[in-house]
């Protein structure tokens, strides 16, 4: 029996031979990463258990995106703590203020994580790597602490569930309205505990923005990661970005899925996720009437310069709905600095938009754009659950950067045909 | 070790944002996590629960965030345990990590109302319903859990066993 990717790079990182689906395995990790919300509690536990070495922390980063800028005095002693445990045990790769961005889109730009990586991390949306054909899941605080003492963590052996993707993209169309396509397909749990492999022409044809929307997701089908095999697109992504080496991991074609499952993209239009589970969706053309508070634009999903890209052209020329907030937030500084030089800044502010600094911010109900009761918004984001940006009474619609710029402009859920002539 | 409580139903797909929600995430400490535990579920729930109580739900509790104060929040609370169909992984393990009992049963809905007496036996996993007669079967756990929770924990596991 052949082995799938996901397996050949677990096998390629424990010590344990002829493991099968649903074993338990020991793995060495590449990288293991935390934020300022859940790196406080690993970092107590640390201390508290007694613990006084940190195995190897060229293999540690620290991204501080939630709540920062620190958004009241709680959260700033979280940063600071997270901050002096990073300088005690020289963990270098701490990033904080203008270095700074929401970590899924931060890593992947920068070059930290690499194709063959096995990478832990302390968020649920570390899954968005396997865009790199890396194997990479969102773990517990607890998982990173034990990862800072051992540089390893236990995994459960997953099956993998292929999905197949064929067609033409329609209009409008990106990986973000292929992914809630999918989960609403096979359901929130429907890929409990397994692997999302993810391939088809249509994938093939997709940048790494798109592929990185898709993989982010990959948690809200309860999905262990998602994986997308290597290729020339994502080598190259890698190249331009990281000196390290890597390897390239396909599956075989004798591999063992659970399930296969194809999509013709021509019949799938623009997706939207009603309120309260991403697997709610419907196509933009069965929305009906959905008139909207606020529209934010951003996070680990859809935060990259192609989706504010994507915004700003739909945009150009035109000015937010009155009475509407649109908030916009370039997802890493590198992102902030190349919308500045490509005038897409220029292009919201005319329009009555509000830039954030990047930061994670309202997708979570943090800060920078939280909602009342009763409020509606629309959110580029990957969780629309009961009281996730805000009011318990709020609610949130996902969808992709263009579907939001357009809502933005007409002040309800809006195809961008609507827009843009 | 055995609980007994009152049991607490929930639906299915309850998520971490609902168990914790992450405007009180600026903080770790367990005792103000608790506070809030359910709150967007049940805004009445920290006022009704006592110790020992015991949380049922449906499929893919915990989904979501992979934020520990979840199980912290409920473990905080006094809740003793949680049943459920299934459970989301990465709650799933952060359970075992840091030391909150949970139990998979199947179609656990059907078998336990709200306020059922239910009395849970961990070391064979057997759910006894009092109120109803009946006893259950929760699913097995895998050796390696058992192991985590028998050592306290995945910490305290490395501790005493040098690694994970």
């Amino acid at each position: 029996m052949g082995r799938t990717i996901a397996e050949k790079i677990l096998a390629a990182h424990t010590e344990m031979e002829d493991f099968k689906e649903g074993d338990i395995i020991k793995v060495d990790i590449d990288l293991a990463l935390a934020n300022d919300i859940t790196a406080p509690i690993a970092i107590q536990a640390f201390r508290s258990k007694g613990f006084d070495k940190v195995q190897d922390p060229s293999r540690v980063v620290f991204v501080l995106d939630h709540f920062t800028p620190n958004k009241d005095i709680e959260s700033a002693q979280q940063c600071k703590l997270v901050r002096e445990f990073a300088r005690e045990y020289g963990i270098e790769g701490l990033f904080e203020g203008g270095e700074a961005g929401i970590e899924h889109a931060l890593l992947p730009e920068i070059g930290l994580v690499v194709p063959g990586d096995l990478v832990i991390g302390a968020d649920s949306h570390t899954c968005t790597y396997g865009a790199l054909g890396a194997f990479s899941t969102g773990v517990g605080s607890t998982d990173f602490a034990a990862a800072l003492v051992t540089a390893q963590a236990w995994l459960r052996v997953p099956e993998s569930m292929k999905f197949i993707f064929k067609g033409e993209l329609q209009e409008w169309v990106g990986g973000k309205d292929l992914i809630l396509y999918l989960i609403g397909d096979i359901g929130v749990d429907g890929a409990l505990y397994k692997v999302l492999e993810i391939e088809g022409p249509a994938i093939s044809s997709l940048d790494m923005s798109n592929r990185l929307t898709m993989t982010n997701m990959a948690i809200e089908a309860g999905a262990k990661t998602g994986i997308i095999a290597p290729d020339d697109v994502s080598e190259f992504y890698v190249t331009q970005r990281s000196s390290r080496s890597y390897k390239l991991f396909r599956s075989d074609p004798d591999a063992h899925y659970v399930s296969i499952r194809e999509y013709d993209c021509s019949n799938i239009e623009p997706q939207v996720a009603f309120p309260h589970l991403p697997e709610n969706t419907r196509g933009i053309s069965e929305v009906g009437d959905i008139l909207l508070d606020q529209v934010f634009i951003g996070s680990c999903t859809n935060g990259r310069i192609e989706d504010l890209r994507l915004a700003a052209h739909i945009m150009k020329g035109q000015k937010v709905s009155k009475g509407l907030r649109c908030i916009i937030i370039p997802a890493t500084p590198g992102v902030y600095m190349e919308a500045m030089r490509e005038g897409l800044l220029e292009i919201f502010i005319e329009a009555g938009a509000v830039i954030g600094p990047p930061t994670c911010g309202p997708c979570l109900g943090g800060h920078m754009g939280i909602l009342a009761d009763g409020e509606k918004a629309l959110s580029t984001t990957n969780r629309n659950f009961v009281g996730r940006m805000g009011h318990p009474g709020s609610e949130v619609y996902l969808a992709n950067p263009a579907v939001a710029a357009a809502s933005a402009i007409t002040g309800r859920i809006s195809s961008p045909e609507e827009v843009v002539s | 070790m055995k609980f007994k409580g009152s049991a607490f139903t929930f639906g299915d797909d309850i998520d971490t944002d609902a168990i914790i929600p992450a405007r009180y995430l600026n903080t770790w400490e367990p005792s103000e996590l608790a506070k809030h535990c359910m709150e967007d579920a049940d805004p009445t729930f920290i006022s009704r629960i006592s110790p020992g109580d015991i949380i049922v739900a449906g499929k893919n509790f915990g989904c979501g965030s992979s934020r520990e104060h979840a199980p912290i929040a409920i473990k905080a609370s006094g809740i003793s345990c949680v049943i459920a169909s299934s459970f989301a992984r990465i709650f799933y393990r952060n359970s075992f990590n840091m030391g909150l009992t949970i139990f998979e049963l199947d179609e656990a809905l059907k078998k336990i109302d709200e306020g059922d007496t239910l009395e849970v036996d961990a070391s064979s996993g057997k759910i006894r319903n009092i109120t109803r007669g009946e006893v259950y079967s929760s699913r097995p756990i895998p050796d390696f859990m058992q192991e985590l929770v028998k050592d306290g924990g995945l910490l305290e596991h490395i501790k005493k066993r040098g690694s994970i």
